[in-house]
């Protein structure tokens, strides 16, 4: 078996595991066998072993032979051939994706283990461990694409399981309208990843990573694209990729998302899903070297985020939301750094930044007992300042405390220069439709758009 | 013309149509639905059956159209009527699919109500516009299918008004389009029974500013009359047969900005929904109109992406739409405005309208998926600006679909103490149009040659309508079909 073969099938388990246990769990749900919890844990926790020890035999295989490109072509998903149309399933190993990839399966892991323990026994533990396969899937693909298209479909993927993890307390209305936002946010940045996968289509002929980026390997490719065209694909990308950090000025969604359980907001906002777009900037860092302005925009971006993020959370005054806004002026960090072009350095900070925060939130719901244990060991507030002792803030100050608290004042900005505009517009079309139908059959509005007939269950019976 | 090896189609097509006088005059009501659904499935065995047979010739001897053999009711005026080719042999068991689940899925509460001879009826005259090729088939098929419906209304003593104006006003341009462009002499262009017909064939798909009925259908009609009127896309078919071989490309380009506008406006309208099943129905409009950009791109792409995103369309939305007719059979009329939190007590049927909802939006891994792709790719090769508009159309659709899941499955707690478990014939009718959904998504290979056969075909067939055009007219036409045709090259693989 030559190696070739060898990181093949390695390669092809890595994505496998996690989609194995997808299958698995969705099937026990289609076809209403419900599987015990023990059950669950030891095959998220098998799938997990799995892909991690594929993921290190690949880097070990990769640092013996010092390989840094390491494709695995797993063949055309559909083609076309006499219209020259492929959508191409493609994986790549190199020095980005195989950390990336390692710190997925361990945070993931992690997570797993954590949440079998801290939802045993809840009503919604499978669902949450199907949520969190999927998305599980949707990293370990979008970290390991050599093609946008195969991104993008790890995207989705990731998207959907956090909106849907979000909304997990569902019987309650506040963390389903959450959900909803934050699966709003994600579609607009689906959207624009989208536009800038089929831009780059029409600018390299193709998807694949590979072509955009040249002969060279990450991070040394150099783009194959015009300054205008990488500004184009750039700014759509970091659009994208704000939107999916919850960088600004899409921050209003990072304190909402923290309504899901404590595992899924470690994972999701602390750790791996907040850093999916600073990854994807990473992927297409050659473009910022090829647009001069796409790299400004990105410092620019990644520097107010930062700041703001700071701003944020020191006025929190939960612990969660504290650490969403402290996430988000590390990713504004991690942005800045890719930004100057400082691409090992934004990499290791990030991996860095996912493990404490993963471990920040995971001790979230047990520290606030601590600290209250610790302070009456102590005999003493802990911080040295006295309640009431304060000194007189500046209006500077006020001001300042006041937009942080406000959270930027982002989702009203949001709400009434987008969403209310957009919403009021469509329901004035929709009374038009209404009242033109009742013109039509001669019946008022109220009248034509009742319910023909009472058919609730109730009447029925 | 080379036939199938046995009468599928009209067997296909009878059926159904033999079934219906049985039911109607059957008393019994769950006897009638039972024979209904014995009826429907026999018809979607003899579908498959054509499917199987025509798929063997078209393998084997390369054929491309198929008639039926033994034509009794095929054969007339010198023509085949029922002739099958690569994308229409995949129509007739999707739509004989179609119709048997929204029989079986009917709830013993609905059975008064829901007409399952009137729905044979439709069986019968969708497959019969679906099986034949010629544009006057094709114009009786979509005017006489609106008979079911209308008798329905009546019956339900709803006012049959706004669907009377527009169901007369289709036939009347129909007709008088298929007339007109039957007078016309071939050194001709159509452009009167051209402008009939597209404005016949966009009000039947419920196109901007022509959509007035749907939403009124779907507030007056039972929910399984309404689907089953819309799901077939049997106005897609009109544009593909009547209007597709006579446009001009400046035409088919005007269609499909004013089918972009449409996904748009109807997306937009989805959104803002109180009622569940107006929801529905904007939803529905906004992918059909998708579906018609794509089709009008006239480029091998384009019109690939529009008959993959066609079956999606027909398994998903339909699944989505059975989804919320089997919620609103146990609830009554469902508002959007409030959170109803039905998963708890019917966490299967909660999963597959999210499923479903999410394959009709074209989610990755999902029977919608590639040919969203496909679509999407083909627009913005035509109009690299404008073409955005179908991702955006297509985002807010998926905002729309998850609203739609939450307003009804969660964010409260159902006080209610009926019980509201699937029966095991929605249950097995639901997830099998899950499975195809999942299925189509992960191998969609299959269906996106057949498709492309029948792109190829449709192109070729453009090509020589437009071979009757005067000499000069003609090259210009030849140098715009190949220019729309092969634009582009999708890799540089070749480079």
């Amino acid at each position: 078996m030559t190696l070739d073969i060898v990181l093949h099938l390695l390669g092809i388990t890595v994505v496998v595991s996690p989609g194995a246990l997808l299958i698995l769990l969705g099937l026990s749900r289609l076809l209403g066998i419900p599987l015990l919890e023990s059950v669950q844990a030891h095959l998220t926790k098998a799938s997990v072993l799995i892909g991690l020890a594929a993921a290190i035999s690949i880097l070990m295989i990769m640092l013996v032979t010092g390989s840094r490109h390491v494709p695995i072509e797993i063949g055309n998903w559909v083609s076309l051939d006499s219209e020259h149309f492929h959508f191409h399933f493609k994986f790549v190993f190199d020095r980005l994706s195989v950390p990336f990839v390692i710190l997925s399966f361990v945070l993931c892991g992690t997570v797993g283990a954590f949440a079998s323990v801290y939802l045993h026994r809840d009503p919604g533990y499978s669902r949450f461990f199907l949520f969190y396969a999927m998305f599980q899937v949707g990293m370990v693909v979008s970290a390991a694409a050599d093609t946008i298209e195969t991104l993008f479909l790890g995207w989705e993927l990731v998207g959907l399981s956090s909106a849907l993890l979000v909304a997990y307390f569902h019987d309650r209305p506040s963390p389903v309208q959450n959900g909803l936002r934050v699966w709003t946010i994600y579609r607009i940045s689906d959207a624009a990843f989208l536009i800038a996968a089929l831009s780059l289509h029409h600018l390299t002929g193709a998807g694949d990573f590979d072509k955009l980026m040249g002969v060279g390997h990450w991070p040394e490719g150099v783009a194959m694209v015009g300054p205008w065209p990488a500004l184009l694909v750039g700014s759509l990308l970091l659009l994208a990729a704000a939107g999916k950090s919850g960088m600004l000025p899409f921050s209003g969604w990072l304190p909402r998302a923290m309504e899901g359980p404590t595992p899924s907001s470690a994972i999701f906002y602390g750790a791996l899903s907040v850093h999916l777009g600073t990854y994807l900037l990473l992927r297409v860092s050659p473009l910022l070297d090829v647009s001069p302005t796409l790299r400004g925009l990105v410092i620019v971006w990644g520097l107010a985020s930062a700041l703001f993020g700071t701003l944020a959370s020191r006025v929190q005054n939960d612990v969660k939301n504290a650490l969403a806004f402290a996430s988000l002026t590390q990713v504004g960090i991690i942005t800045v750094e890719i930004g100057l072009g400082w691409d090992y350095v934004a990499l290791v900070h990030m991996i860095g930044h996912a493990c404490l925060r993963t471990l920040q939130l995971l001790r979230a719901p047990s520290v606030l007992k601590d600290f209250q244990n610790l302070e009456n060991a102590v005999g003493g507030h802990l911080s040295g300042v006295q309640p009431g002792n304060r000194p007189a803030a500046s209006p500077l100050q006020l001001g300042l405390y006041r937009f942080a608290l406000e959270r930027g004042y982002l989702d009203s900005l949001l709400y009434s220069g987008i969403v209310h505009p957009f919403l009021s517009l469509f329901r004035k079309l929709d009374r038009w439709e209404r009242q033109w139908n009742g013109f039509l059959s001669r019946e008022s509005v109220s009248t034509s758009t009742k319910s023909p007939v009472a058919d609730s269950l109730e009447d029925v019976l | 013309m080379v036939e199938l090896h046995l009468p599928w189609l009209q067997l296909t097509i009878l059926t159904p149509l033999l079934g219906a006088l049985p039911v109607y005059v059957l008393s019994d009501r769950r006897l009638a639905q039972r024979l209904a659904t014995l009826f429907s499935l026999a018809s979607l065995v003899f579908g498959v059956a054509q499917w199987f047979d025509f798929r063997g010739l078209h393998q084997n001897a390369d054929v491309y159209e198929a008639a039926d053999r033994w034509g009794i009711l095929g054969t007339g005026m010198g023509h085949n009527w029922f002739v099958v080719d690569p994308f229409s042999t995949l129509l007739l068991p999707l739509t004989a699919l179609i119709f048997l689940t929204a029989i079986l899925t009917t709830l013993r509460t609905k059975i008064n109500r829901f007409s399952f001879a009137g729905t044979l009826c439709s069986q019968a005259l969708v497959l019969s516009t679906f099986a034949t090729q010629q544009p006057w088939g094709i114009v009786l098929g979509l005017s006489f299918s609106t008979v079911p419906v209308w008798l329905e209304l009546k019956k339900r003593k709803q006012t049959t008004r706004v669907f009377s104006i527009y169901m007369a006003l289709m036939t009347f341009l129909l007709v008088s389009g298929q007339a007109a462009t039957s007078l016309t002499p071939e050194s001709d262009t159509p452009w009167l029974g051209g402008f009939l017909l597209t404005a016949g064939v966009l009000l039947r798909c419920g196109i901007f500013p022509l959509h007035g009925w749907m939403a009124d259908l779907y507030q007056r009609a039972t929910f399984g009359t309404a689907l089953l009127f819309a799901t077939p896309l049997t106005g897609a078919y009109g544009v593909m047969r009547l209007v597709f071989p006579i446009a001009e490309p400046w035409a088919l380009q005007s269609i499909a900005l004013l089918s972009l506008f449409s996904a748009l406006y109807a997306a937009g309208l989805a959104m803002v929904q109180s009622d569940a099943r107006r929801f529905f129905c904007y939803l529905f409009v906004s992918h059909s109109a998708l579906l018609l950009v794509g089709l009008e791109m006239a480029t091998p792409i384009g019109l690939t992406g529009a008959m993959c995103v066609w079956t999606a369309i027909g398994i998903s939305m339909h699944g989505f739409g059975l989804a919320l007719r089997c919620v609103e059979a146990r609830t009554g009329r469902l508002s959007l405005n409030q959170f109803h939190g039905l998963y708890k007590h019917t966490p299967f049927l909660g999963g597959m309208f999210l499923l479903t909802g999410l394959a009709s939006i074209g989610f990755p891994g999902t029977v919608g998926f590639i040919g969203t792709e496909l679509l999407i790719e083909s627009v913005i090769d035509v109009y690299p600006l404008i073409g955005f508009t179908v991702v955006i159309a297509a985002a807010i659709n998926g905002i729309s679909v998850v609203r739609a899941y939450f307003h009804v499955f969660t964010g409260t707690v159902h006080p209610g103490t009926t019980s509201m478990t699937c029966r095991p014939k929605e249950r097995a009718t639901i997830l099998l149009i899950v499975l195809l959904n999942i299925v189509g998504g992960l191998a969609p290979q299959l269906g996106v040659n057949s498709c492309y056969d029948a792109a190829i075909e449709l192109l070729e067939h453009r090509g020589v309508s437009k071979q009757t055009q005067p000499e000069q007219r003609r090259q210009g036409m030849e140098i715009a079909r190949i220019e729309t045709v092969f634009p582009y090259q999708k890799d540089q693989e070749g480079m």
